[in-house]
């Protein structure tokens, strides 16, 4: 009894200082470094007024969100309004407890952990749905909609741009998987699924709805989307599954393509050594790309996006998926 | 541990009494979008219990193709139509003996299986040396089972074709755009310059 219960308290434990507590202050001040990063892009400063060069301006924005009031609409169906935000935000959050930062450093080195974070991910997308619905509005309804048939069609890419690094490793556990891309940065998987890899972000952006394909949200057009009517912490916690999503992708591709905590120049003394720092770096700069796609380009159409996903991701991840076999059964790479 | 709570049991019947009550609100709820939902509980509760058995990748897979794509549809679908609930409602107790007797069917049919091949005392392998059941569904999946495997991929995908080229309807009104072109178009096909003098007044 005793013994369980100290099981418990330490999964707990690490659960919150592993997870919860990094991933809540990553996604603060990733918040900051957008508005830092597009701000400079765009010939501004960005935020500097709170604490030394703005650095607590998150903690500002946190706690005004926290203090706001919650408004409910009053056509909204009340329970489901109140629980669409949790129910994007506990997958978020619950895909993280297998991403491995080294070989050590992981809460649960489970054998399907890729599979494990696939269904983690399809389900944030009931949160989109119910919230939009919920709202009674045609804006926020429409945006659910988008977002559902998007995030739908674009699981498909993903899902085979990840089969591709499935069968080049042979396996489903994500140590096992950055162990198979050991070696300098030629022996990663980006080479030789450089299509797949390519892919795989592309769709992971898509994903989290954000820009170019931040459709779901169309400012412009449908206002804010499915969280046209969402405020305060409700509104917050939309927004916070969105960055931990999105720092998952970059977590996730840094893993699967780019050898996550590798060390990209084998054979030199010292800087050969892999450790977490490596597998940080590479998850920064694919946060940065994030970033820089959101500074850049014009939103997609609707249609196109559609386009893109379901003619032009699927058949060339079903090629490679080919190539991918014949890399592995000729054994030029992985096996 | 003699003493030590029996924390699978507990877990088990945590997640059967989830499942069951969801299912019952599939069926009770009056909207169907809280009966889709309750619908999506069933299925993790059940995937639950599958991780119970150690069948992880079943249990994973169940939740990535029912909860993540399938019931996704569903909702999508449900959701868009504006369906009439006093009308739907109105036959429920008339269906009420037929939905008994295919109740009474399956029940049977359940009990018969697990009587007659011991299922019940049966020990179940749950994977290979590293206990990963994955890699042993697979390997029988692609060994032993592979042209039923096969077979039954084959025939999803003509059902998939079938089903698309039934509904589909070409219709001669709709505009659409071709990107391809779209992208191709140069200078002489969008603009002509056009020369001409300079008018009085």
């Amino acid at each position: 009894m005793i013994e369980q219960l100290t099981v418990l308290a330490w999964t707990v434990t690490k659960i919150s200082f592993l997870i919860l507590i990094p991933l809540i202050l990553a996604v603060a001040y990733f918040t900051f470094a957008e508005r830092k990063v597009i701000g400079y892009m765009q010939s501004r400063v960005g935020p500097n007024r709170v604490g030394p060069w703005g650095l607590f301006q998150p903690f500002a924005d946190v706690f005004k969100l926290l203090f706001k009031e919650i408004i409910i609409p009053a056509q909204a169906n009340k329970v489901l309004f109140v629980l669409a935000p949790m129910m994007t935000l506990i997958p978020a959050f619950t895909a993280w407890a297998v991403i491995p930062a080294s070989d050590k450093l992981v809460l649960a080195d489970i054998d399907a952990g890729l599979l494990y974070i696939l269904a983690m991910t399809s389900m944030g997308v009931y949160g989109v749905i119910v919230g939009g619905w919920a709202s009674n509005s045609k804006y926020a309804f429409l945006g659910a909609l988008r977002s559902a048939a998007q995030i739908v069609s674009y699981e498909m890419a993903m899902g085979f741009a990840l089969v591709g690094v499935i069968i080049l490793s042979g396996s489903l556990n994500i140590s096992n998987i950055v162990e198979a891309q050991s070696g300098g940065l030629f022996s990663w998987f980006w080479l030789p699924l450089l299509p797949l890899f390519v892919i795989y972000f592309i769709s992971g952006v898509a994903e989290t709805n954000r820009a170019p394909f931040d459709v779901a949200e169309g400012e412009s057009e449908i206002v804010a989307g499915f969280h046209v009517d969402y405020s305060g912490a409700a509104f917050a916690l939309y927004f916070l599954a969105e960055y931990a999503n999105m720092i998952l992708i970059s977590a996730l591709a840094s893993l699967l393509f780019m050898g996550g905590w590798m060390s990209p120049f084998a054979g030199i003394p010292i800087i050969a050594e892999p450790g977490p720092h490596w597998f940080f770096i590479k998850m920064f700069s694919f946060m940065f790309l994030f970033l820089w796609f959101r500074a850049t380009f014009p939103r997609y159409r609707y249609d196109q996006i559609m386009r893109l996903g379901w003619k032009v991701f699927i058949p060339i991840t079903i090629v490679w998926i080919l190539v991918a076999g014949i890399f592995r059964v000729t054994g030029l790479y992985g096996g | 541990m003699p003493n030590a709570i029996p924390i699978i049991e507990i877990v088990f019947y945590l997640f059967s009494g989830v499942a069951t009550l969801a299912a019952l609100g599939v069926i009770t709820s009056r909207n169907p979008v809280y009966s889709v939902l309750f619908l999506v509980l069933t299925f993790f509760s059940s995937a639950c219990i599958w991780l119970l058995l150690e069948a992880e990748f079943l249990a994973i897979t169940l939740v990535l193709v029912y909860v993540g794509a399938v019931m996704v549809l569903f909702l999508f679908v449900v959701m868009m139509l504006d369906i009439n609930l006093t009308k739907l409602k109105s036959g429920f107790a008339s269906y009420l003996p037929v939905g008994i007797l295919v109740a009474i069917a399956m029940a049977a049919q359940l009990f018969i299986l697990i009587w007659a091949t011991g299922a019940g005392s049966q020990v179940l392998e749950y994977g290979d040396a590293d206990g990963s059941n994955t890699r042993m569904l697979g390997e029988l999946l692609y060994t032993e089972y592979l042209y039923p495997f096969e077979i039954a991929g084959l025939i999803l995908l003509v059902a998939i074709v079938a089903a698309i080229s039934l509904t589909h309807r070409r219709r001669p009104e709709t505009k659409y755009q071709d990107p391809s072109r779209q992208v191709k178009v140069n200078r002489d096909e969008r603009v002509r310059l056009v020369k001409m003098d300079a008018e009085e007044d």
